[in-house]
């Protein structure tokens, strides 16, 4: 005790100082650069997107092999006839195998558990205390989900171009319009899809982060955001739903296709991406709105 | 653990400095100081299911004390804590922490501020050294250039600088906490709030993190350190509060409060009539005569009190088959205070 005793003579004997730090924009960022690494670092992250890389190879192998009569099935734009023709079109056609479940079901599991996760593990409540800030911590998830959704779409188009590539002749490809363009011309237009598919992804990923505030279970989270994802996909497709379904997020998904045609065929690109934007400002202001004003007693 | 002996040097080291800090805080209506680190005023909190699991809390945790806050589990400590750290919203009342509201100012006050929460959290696929990393990248006032430094001091004061590339998930619990202790020590803090620090230690873990602690303090840390063990407050704090059922039963330096429950001489003996005779007739107050056994309260003990005592009941003719002091002890107060055992859930 006579430590304690020594407060009493001493009472500011520390090597730095205590006291108010300012904020720094470097400081504020940090959080938005380690949640990336959180991310990306965990085992989780890195076997979703090597099944979602392995996709584009199942699907070629199959194509490969079962030449004689491919069907494009699934909904999805007829790309797989002409993959046989050009390994280019292998990208398109993974990626419209892979938007409707297996993006989704990959981008929710992350979304969903963002918030939800933390707080289950109670990490959450260390956060707030350093203190992250609500707000701040929203974004840096809402990001990072961002960050996934492109690095889940590449995943898939960078696996399906190798694969296509080794399996297929690559060359001059031909658009869904009929006019061909050579493979330098083919590549931007690759990377654009991949670009519009992770950005259709947007809406998703706030909604799974809503979710995610919703609960202390990160499983809950996850399982909800992806029966939402089918749940809405069932509905989009039933034609008395007419009046709805042009607001449903995924409705103009595969509208990607458009991309594909020469000249570019915007309309259905841009209500996709509005509808993304609109889901993100509706979801991610719900989640603000819950868990700004959340009590954290995980 | 190491209990000290006899009258406690935990009441002489605090009064020393804890008398004159606060005069009469007790019961709980303390006098408004400026110079307290956590005030609070009618603090409640209800939760959705109706529970009043905090009820009109008048806290005042003055700048520099090692303040124990002391309840049987369930009593709302955590709330409490909660409610300071801005995780949680008070159904109504007031609590200020360094001089500024909370919730409203967690941006400013939390940086200042170090905290232990209901044990440690971790990520367990991150390194010791990862997990600190990301907590102090969540404190935006945090300088990312010297977030190496601050770490691998972080580690260092807590032991763990051998286990810091080791995966979380492979720590030990006693790691775990002092892992949590070094993320509330990232950067030096005017207060350190340690929610039941010593939960699932191991005595010799228990020994660390009380010295821990005192050195914490002695660098002019004010430590809030909420527990339900009485020795534990008893041998590191200054000041102490007691909650019991959402309520604040008593706060007051832990001086004051052990002194509610002073040691008592008592003397086993089959001659209990002359015995108390004897005592008596050496000033001591308070004699109590029971079956085979007198027990009085003794104000002042030196080294020659006791084997005056002794040799006097001898030359009395007093068989004495035992002789010794009983402390008083925080339990012995508290439980006065709150009426019911100390580890019985709330």
């Amino acid at each position: 005790m006579s430590r304690a005793e020594a407060v009493a003579v001493a009472p500011a004997d520390g090597s730095r100082p205590a006291g108010r730090r300012p904020q720094t924009a470097s400081g504020f960022l940090a959080l938005f650069r380690n949640e990336l690494h959180l991310t990306f670092r965990r085992m989780r992250t890195l076997v979703l997107l090597a099944i979602l890389a392995a996709l584009p190879i199942l699907i070629g192998v199959v194509i490969k092999v079962n030449t004689d009569g491919p069907h494009g099935d699934g909904g999805g734009p007829s790309f797989i006839a002409q993959t046989t023709q050009n390994g280019m079109f292998l990208v398109f056609t993974a990626l419209a195998v892979a938007l409707p479940i297996f993006l989704p079901m990959t981008v929710g599991v992350v979304a969903g558990d963002s918030v939800a996760g933390e707080a289950a593990t109670g990490t959450l409540r260390y956060l707030l205390v350093a203190p992250a800030g609500r707000t701040r911590l929203l974004a840096a998830k809402f990001t990072a989900g961002l960050a996934f959704c492109l690095a889940a779409t590449a995943a898939v188009a960078l696996s399906a171009l190798a694969t296509g590539a080794a399996l297929f002749p690559l060359g001059k490809v031909t658009l869904l319009s009929g006019d061909t363009i050579g493979l330098g011309e083919a590549l931007p237009r690759a990377l654009l899809v991949a670009a519009v598919v992770a950005l259709s992804l947007a809406g998703l990923v706030a909604i799974g982060l809503f979710v995610s505030t919703l609960t202390g279970s990160g499983i809950a989270a996850m399982a909800a955001t992806v029966v939402l994802v089918i749940t809405v996909q069932i509905l989009d497709s039933f034609p008395q739903l007419d009046a709805i379904r042009p607001f449903l997020f995924t409705h103009y998904w595969l509208s990607f296709a458009d991309l594909l045609r020469q000249p570019v065929y915007w309309d259905g690109v841009l209500k996709n991406l509005a509808l993304q934007a609109g889901y993100v400002a509706v979801f991610g202001s719900a989640a603000w709105a819950r868990f700004s004003s959340r009590d954290i007693s995980a | 653990m190491t209990r000290t002996p006899v009258t406690g040097d935990v009441t002489e080291s605090a009064g020393g400095r804890g008398a004159e800090a606060r005069p009469a805080p007790v019961p709980a209506a303390a006098p408004a100081r400026s110079d307290d680190v956590i005030r609070t005023r009618g603090l409640t909190k209800r939760f959705r299911g109706g529970q009043l699991a905090v009820d009109g809390l008048d806290l005042a945790v003055p700048r520099g004390s090692v303040f124990g806050f002391l309840g049987p589990n369930g009593s709302g400590k955590t709330t409490t804590i909660r409610m300071l750290m801005g995780l949680i919203v008070p159904t109504s009342g007031v609590a200020t922490v360094l001089g500024e509201p909370m919730p409203q100012s967690v941006a400013t006050v939390l940086p200042r501020v170090g905290a232990l929460i209901e044990g440690p959290a971790l990520y367990g696929f991150l390194s010791g050294r990862d997990n600190l990393a990301r907590f102090d990248a969540a404190d935006p006032t945090a300088d990312p250039r010297t977030r190496a430094r601050r770490v691998d001091e972080a580690l260092e004061r807590v032991g763990l600088t051998a286990a810091a590339g080791k995966k979380a998930r492979a720590y030990s619990l006693g790691m775990k906490q002092r892992l949590g202790l070094a993320s509330a020590l990232l950067q030096p803090r005017e207060l350190l709030v340690l929610d039941e620090p010593t939960n699932g230690l191991d005595p010799q873990g228990m020994r660390e993190i009380r010295t821990l602690v005192r050195e914490v303090a002695a660098e002019g840390t004010t430590v809030f350190l909420s527990s339900h063990l009485l020795d534990e407050i008893e041998q590191v704090c200054t000041h102490a509060a007691v909650m019991s059922r959402g309520r604040l039963v008593v706060q007051g330096t832990v001086a004051e409060l052990a002194a509610r429950a002073q040691g008592r001489l008592v003397v086993r003996t089959p001659d209990a009539d002359r015995a108390a005779e004897v005592l008596a007739a050496h000033q001591v107050a308070d004699v109590v005569r029971g079956e085979d056994r007198v027990d009085a309260e003794l104000a002042a003990v030196d080294d020659s009190t006791l084997p005056k005592l002794c040799a006097a009941l001898v030359e009395a003719g007093v068989r004495v088959h035992g002789f010794g002091l009983e402390r008083g002890t925080l339990e012995d107060a508290f439980v006065a205070l709150t009426g019911e055992g100390f580890d019985v859930a709330g």
